[in-house]
């Protein structure tokens, strides 16, 4: 793929990162302040909060699309800073590799988590 | 954007990560920018296995929660949402004036010189203090109200 290609979805993913992490950050770290404000939710990082989300599909859905978002922004952002040492050639194609399948393996597990426990609140109820 | 290192030869190394010569207090901000990325990177990728411990079901999460809850998490998980708020607004700032807005328009090098740095100051304030806002807002969260 063309580099400003890759550049471009590095700027696209940030965006999507900055709605996504935005609301994850206040829900759960700005809980406090939120519920002096009263628009809180409350004990955001309790298990059976953690768990009630997690059967939701929205938020299943959500956290697969950050986990993506964020796993491409900060790894191509990291190997765009490695290349900037003007490495050898079969190091640059190296990190290339090493980074897709690293990235790649990441995603897959978030993902596997992701769907397992969403898919477990209907194991449940059968 | 990245071009092959056979175009051209940095050689300022790991300088050229942190340092920003006399290009401003934008140029410290951006090396900034990136330490905080890789930071919220390193942590996002342990974040990734804790997170995963929900496939163990509701024990095994509590177990692993268990485990961070000492206060040196607890302040790491600070510092964390330290750089996301710097990261967030910065990285506002940087795709702003990446897609050429608030840059002003190109002149003739006629003095008094007027730079496209100088011109996107404001802008560069403006998140700042926006990014202070929210990293008070989070150290009162984190530490203060109960």
């Amino acid at each position: 793929m063309r580099e400003s290609t890759l550049w471009v979805l590095h700027i696209f993913a940030g965006a999507i990162i900055l709605v996504l992490l935005g609301l994850h950050m206040f829900i759960m770290h700005l809980d406090e302040v939120l519920g002096v404000l009263g628009i809180g939710y409350s004990e955001p990082i309790a298990s059976e909060s953690v768990f009630a989300r997690s059967e939701q599909a929205f938020f299943m859905v959500t956290y697969i699309l950050l986990l993506g978002a964020a796993l491409y922004h900060g790894l191509y952002g990291f190997r765009n800073m490695l290349f900037e040492l003007t490495l050898p050639k079969a190091a640059e194609t190296f990190i290339n590799w090493s980074f897709t399948l690293v990235g790649l393996g990441l995603f897959a597990f978030g993902t596997y988590a992701a769907i397992f426990v969403f898919a477990a609140k209907f194991a449940k109820e059968i | 954007m990245v071009q092959n290192s056979k175009f051209r030869n940095n050689k300022l190394g790991l300088w050229g990560w942190l340092g920003g010569g006399r290009f401003g207090a934008e140029r410290y901000a951006y090396a900034l920018h990136r330490l905080s990325g890789l930071g919220i990177l390193a942590y996002f990728i342990m974040h990734i296995f804790v997170t995963g411990t929900r496939i163990g079901g509701l024990e095994s999460w509590q177990t692993a929660m268990n485990k961070f809850a000492t206060p040196f998490f607890k302040f790491g998980e600070f510092l964390v949402f330290l750089a996301f708020a710097y990261h967030a607004l910065n990285g506002i700032r940087l795709a702003i004036t990446e897609l050429g807005f608030g840059l002003g328009r190109p002149q003739r090098p006629v003095f008094p010189y007027k730079s496209s740095v100088i011109h996107q100051r404001p802008l560069f304030i403006a998140v700042m203090i926006l990014a202070a806002i929210i990293m008070v807002f989070g150290g009162a969260d984190f530490y203060l109200i109960k």
